[in-house]
């Protein structure tokens, strides 16, 4: 009985509305599909950091005879310098941050330069004596490259200490910014919505009000008073929300997996569907949750006795 | 029933209080009028007891609760007791009459079954049994009275505030609402009625509260629109004398104390 009072109450007050719910629906949609938007590229960014640092690895390269820059003069690394930077790799104070090292020697480095630039001709300007020896090291957490490049830097023989790492920053600081507009263009839009609801409610509750006089006349809770109204917003928002779901599902399946997984190198880890489908149970939770918000405080002020 | 010591209520940037310092019993089964001037305080004196206004001093027993403490949360349930008719009826225009009693029913919770019986048995009760299905627009302003008294009623409240209900009546429509509302108090319903209508309070002989600029200036038990006694001439009543014999006990000395016209007395306050 009360129930079905209720929803006939939020129908009544949805159609009565019809041009503030269509706003509403509209204004959810966009904001929440920017909010979205902005945990794909979120969860994106973290993906692709997870992937790419794991590969990314500091390399201490040690001097070659043409070099001069660093600890070098001219000479080549030592058979010892080598021993001396494996043994601190090695030593107590180092040996917890890492997780594996490799040695590269002239020949190894002068393969893989050659498969890296094998459409290019360098033969003759490029020896393998040129091509530096290096250390590989895997760090167990790869924030921590500071450690190495701080006590190996200054050891003999050793030409410079480089983290990967720092070729990627530039794309991250990128994707960064993009997900941190988005946040800015969702929160703004959310405040947009937050208020429309919170008028289309007032409206509603102003085209209802001989209803509301008498209800409070006649002793009926404030509870029963509210809920219809407090529906009718989650009810609007809602639809915004499921909208902005199936935005984001269309994002991930036609724009991701659709275009970038072919425009983009093969091994480019991107976001699938189960990322997706993540997002969009927290859409319309958020959209529901801040709708039941806004339209409880917009008719609290109708509540007071 | 009803109790009221020395309440006060001031409107926030006015100086004057609406009312001013009353103290007031109504017991169970009483049939009241208030009468006085426009302005005078009686709308307030029902805003009161409705608890739509909390007193500015004093404190109100209503139905053995003190609403001064009243929580706001268990507001609507104390309103469930009191049945309230005004005079422009505020039926809902959309809904026929039976909807309209049924309203009040449906919005705190009662059973289909339990509406589907009180309404007409209220209908029946105000005379209009064979209109349940029209719509407010299609009655009488007399008829529409009528719906609003059985939707106050639907639910058998112990007090009924009834704020100038003949006011938009023409005088046999309102002889016929009074006896209406005479047969509601006979059963047992207190009614407070605020009214304006001379005829009607003299011809019932009833309990009279007069209100002149916020204070009672009269109690009187079977008394009428003014008091019966000859009004003492030129004397200008002191705010403290006219406290009024307050409790329904003292109020049975009737008549009462002799009291000017309210239009002198109101000169002799302002004075």
């Amino acid at each position: 009985m009360r129930l079905g009072l209720i929803l006939g109450e939020v129908g009544s007050g949805l159609r009565r509305n019809l041009s503030m719910v269509v706003s509403v629906v509209l204004v959810t949609f966009i904001s929440l599909t920017f909010v979205g938007a902005s945990i794909l590229l979120q969860m994106q960014i973290g993906q692709m950091k997870g992937y790419w640092y794991d590969r990314a690895q500091v390399a201490v390269y040690m001097c070659t005879e043409i070099d001069t820059t660093g600890n070098c003069t001219l000479a080549e690394a030592t058979e010892d310098q080598i021993a001396a930077v494996k043994q601190q790799l090695d030593s107590p104070t180092l040996a917890p941050y890492i997780n594996e090292v490799e040695f590269e020697t002239h020949e190894q480095a002068y393969e893989n330069f050659k498969e890296q630039f094998a459409d290019t001709t360098f033969e003759g300007i490029i020896t393998p004596e040129s091509l530096n020896e290096s250390f590989r090291v895997n760090l167990v957490d790869p924030e921590q490259s500071d450690v190495l490049i701080e006590s190996l830097s200054g050891l003999a023989g050793v030409e410079s200490v480089e983290d990967q790492r720092a070729y990627l920053e530039p794309i991250f600081a990128i994707l960064n910014a993009a997900s941190y507009t988005a946040i800015g263009v969702a929160g703004l839009m959310l405040v947009a919505a937050v208020l429309l609801i919170a008028t289309t409610i007032r409206l509603s509750a102003f085209s209802r009000r001989r209803e509301l006089g008498i209800m409070r006349l006649v002793g009926a809770s404030n509870r029963f008073i509210q809920t219809p109204f407090i529906l009718e917003g989650v009810f609007a928002s809602l639809i915004g929300s499921i909208l902005a779901g199936g935005a984001i599902v269309a994002i991930v399946q036609f724009f991701v997996r659709g275009y970038l997984a072919t425009t983009l190198p093969v091994n480019t880890s991107l976001l699938g569907m189960e990322e997706a489908l993540l997002v969009v149970p927290i859409l319309i939770v958020s959209g529901a949750a801040l709708a039941a918000v806004s339209a409880g405080v917009a008719i609290s002020r109708y509540l007071k006795v | 029933m009803i109790r009221f010591d020395s309440v006060s209520k001031s409107y926030p940037g006015t100086t004057r209080p609406a009312l001013n310092s009353v103290d007031l019993e109504i017991l169970k089964g009483e049939f009241v009028f208030l009468v006085g001037a426009s302005g005078s305080g009686k709308s307030s004196f029902l805003r009161l007891i409705l608890k739509e206004e909390n007193p500015t001093k004093g404190s109100i027993h209503v139905l053995g609760q003190h609403l001064n403490t009243l929580s706001s949360r268990k507001v609507p349930y104390f309103r469930r007791n009191l049945g309230v008719v005004f005079q422009d009826f505020r039926l809902l225009p959309n809904k026929t009459v039976f909807d309209n009693v049924a309203f009040t029913l449906q919005v705190i919770g009662k059973s289909r079954g339990f509406i589907q019986e009180a309404v007409p048995d209220a209908l029946k009760m105000v005379g209009l049994a064979g209109k349940s299905n029209r719509f407010p627009h299609e009655l009488s302003g007399g008829e529409q009275q009528r719906v609003a008294i059985a939707r106050a009623v639907v639910n058998k409240p112990a007090i009924m505030l009834a704020d100038e209900p003949t006011g938009n009546l023409d005088p046999a429509t309102a002889a016929g609402i009074m006896t209406l509302l005479e047969r509601i108090n006979l059963g047992g319903t207190t009614v407070l009625m605020a009214t304006h209508d001379a005829g009607i309070v003299d011809q019932m002989k009833r309990r009279v509260i007069e209100l002149i600029g916020g204070q009672i200036v009269r109690d009187e038990l079977q008394g009428g629109y003014q008091t019966q006694t000859v009004p003492t001439q030129g004397r200008i009543p002191h705010p403290a004398a006219s406290k009024p014999a307050s409790a329904a006990s003292t109020a049975t000395q009737s008549p009462a104390r002799p009291m000017a016209s309210p239009s002198s007395q109101g000169e002799g306050l302002d004075a």
